[in-house]
């Protein structure tokens, strides 16, 4: 040890931590109450961009198991749900560019228009992907009509309205996508090498 | 530069560009989510926080966040956990695992890290079957489960981890839901900020093995009563519910454990960094 560092003092440590964080989280701070219409609106590009994110998700895990196909599926539907989301904020500029994170409780959904991680099988033909990303987008729907319809806020009212039509055409789309895909047929899930024990 | 602002890291901060290797459908996707979600609500930075792991599906988990991560040893994953604390209580240590290798291989750390109660959080991916290794039972599998390698059922009772940590002394003890990935990240960040050893057990479906489990997004449901500080009724209640309640269950006072520096220590992680300097 250098005579510098024999005399040099000990560096502080700190004390041990009795609590893991101290912060609250931001998620349980109260919104304010005078911002509705910003809030909405954050909360509609937060539902676009969560549902992109997941869609890619799950392209990922199609892709890892060698289902190309719906992999590309969600991939597309992907980039559409971060199209709508930069259709968001050209629609509504004033829409918040970082908030609208989903709510953290128990029993508190992900936001209506992700789709769950726990639907997929490895071998899901395009139709049961499509089957969820049309339940997504009619839950979206649902929500937007629940809002335009609940809202004491005039300008919530008319862009949640808007919305909805938006998501109404979605829906639409992905039925039209649908019947150009084949449906499924019994036994569409059978493996010829499965992963599970077999001898 | 400047360090980033801490409010700009999101839960996406915390996942890496590794994609995980899980069965589409498996119930680690969304407590991954949840991990992530839970660190970012906490304002943690990723650097701040070392993830620990042992071996099985669930402990892939390490690989796929930006957080410090070891992948250790089976059922050890615990031990590692509680000397990197020790050694570096500035960190938020978070181990992760699943049912085999927590309850069977690591039976015995999981007891004495509860009767411990250094400051990290245990969460344990529950589908009560060796995934990894192709469906073998675990000691939460259900005596009658049938399968080809348990034909007409293992016979053995069931391992009660929520109880065995109460009775082991863990200070804060909590089930979640991958199906409820808010909830579950929720629970997650009360665990990460209360002091002591804290216990999260997450019902998490293998859609592969254990394909029936993908009806628990039916029966989970949230604890109808609020959290208690008695570790005796807390107890009594795990025993008696349906195994699907979801919420903290117990919240103790007991201080954490963390032995002073020892004398001639102050200047160790120094020394250990210099020797293992590339």
């Amino acid at each position: 040890m250098s005579a510098r560092a024999a005399t040099r003092k000990p560096a502080k440590r700190k004390a041990p931590v009795a609590k893991k964080a101290t912060r609250r989280p931001a998620a349980r701070r109260a919104p304010e109450k005078s911002d509705a219409y910003q809030s909405f609106l954050a909360q509609a590009h937060a539902m676009e961009r969560e549902a992109a994110q997941r869609y890619d998700e799950l392209a990922d895990q199609m892709e890892v198991h060698n289902n190309a196909e719906v992999a590309a599926l969600f991939r597309r539907m992907a980039e559409f749900e971060r199209k709508h989301a930069m259709r968001v904020l050209g629609s509504f500029p004033e829409t918040p560019a970082e908030s609208g994170e989903p709510r953290l409780a128990v029993g508190v959904p992900e936001l209506p228009e992700t789709i769950s991680n726990n639907e997929l099988h490895y071998l899901m033909p395009p139709y049961h992907a499509l089957e969820l990303a049309l339940e997504s987008e009619q839950r979206a729907v649902r929500f937007f009509d629940r809002v335009a319809g609940s809202s004491k806020d005039a300008k919530v009212r008319a862009a949640a309205k808007q919305l909805a039509e938006e998501e109404r055409e979605h829906v639409r789309l992905v039925k039209e996508w649908m019947r150009k895909v084949p449906k499924p047929e019994a036994g569409w899930d059978y493996d010829p090498d499965p992963p599970n024990y077999t001898e | 530069m400047n360090a980033p602002d801490i409010a700009a890291f999101k839960p996406q901060d915390f996942k890496s560009d590794i994609k995980p290797v899980w069965c589409p459908g498996c119930g680690d996707y969304s407590v991954l989510s949840s991990i992530t979600k839970g660190l970012a609500s906490l304002e943690l930075r990723p650097e701040n926080v070392a993830i620990i792991s042992g071996i099985g599906c669930s402990s892939r988990i390490p690989a796929y966040t930006t957080c410090y991560g070891f992948h250790g040893v089976h059922g050890r994953a615990l031990a590692v956990g509680t000397g990197l604390k020790i050694a570096r209580p500035d960190l938020t240590v978070v181990v992760t695992g699943g049912d085999g290798d927590g309850y069977s291989i690591g039976g015995n750390h999981f007891m004495h890290a509860c009767r411990r109660n250094v400051n990290m959080t245990y969460i344990v991916m529950d589908n009560h079957v060796y995934g990894m290794t192709k469906g073998q039972p675990s000691p939460t599998t259900e005596p009658d489960w049938h399968s080809k390698l348990s034909p007409g059922g293992t016979g053995v009772r069931v391992f009660h981890p929520l109880v065995i940590a109460l009775a082991a002394g863990a200070n804060f003890v909590a089930r979640g839901f991958s199906g409820d990935p808010n909830g579950t990240a929720a629970i997650i960040a009360e665990a990460v900020r209360h002091p002591g050893f804290s216990f999260v057990e997450i019902l998490s479906p293998c859609v592969t093995f254990r394909p029936e489990q993908r009806a628990w997004k039916e029966q989970a449901h949230a604890a109808s009563v609020p959290m208690t500080d008695d570790p005796v009724r807390a107890a009594r209640r795990v025993m008696t519910d349906d195994g699907f309640n979801i919420g903290v269950l117990y919240a103790g006072n007991r201080p954490p454990y963390q032995p002073p520096i020892g004398k001639g220590m102050e200047g160790a992680m120094a020394r250990i960094e210099k020797e293992f300097a590339l």
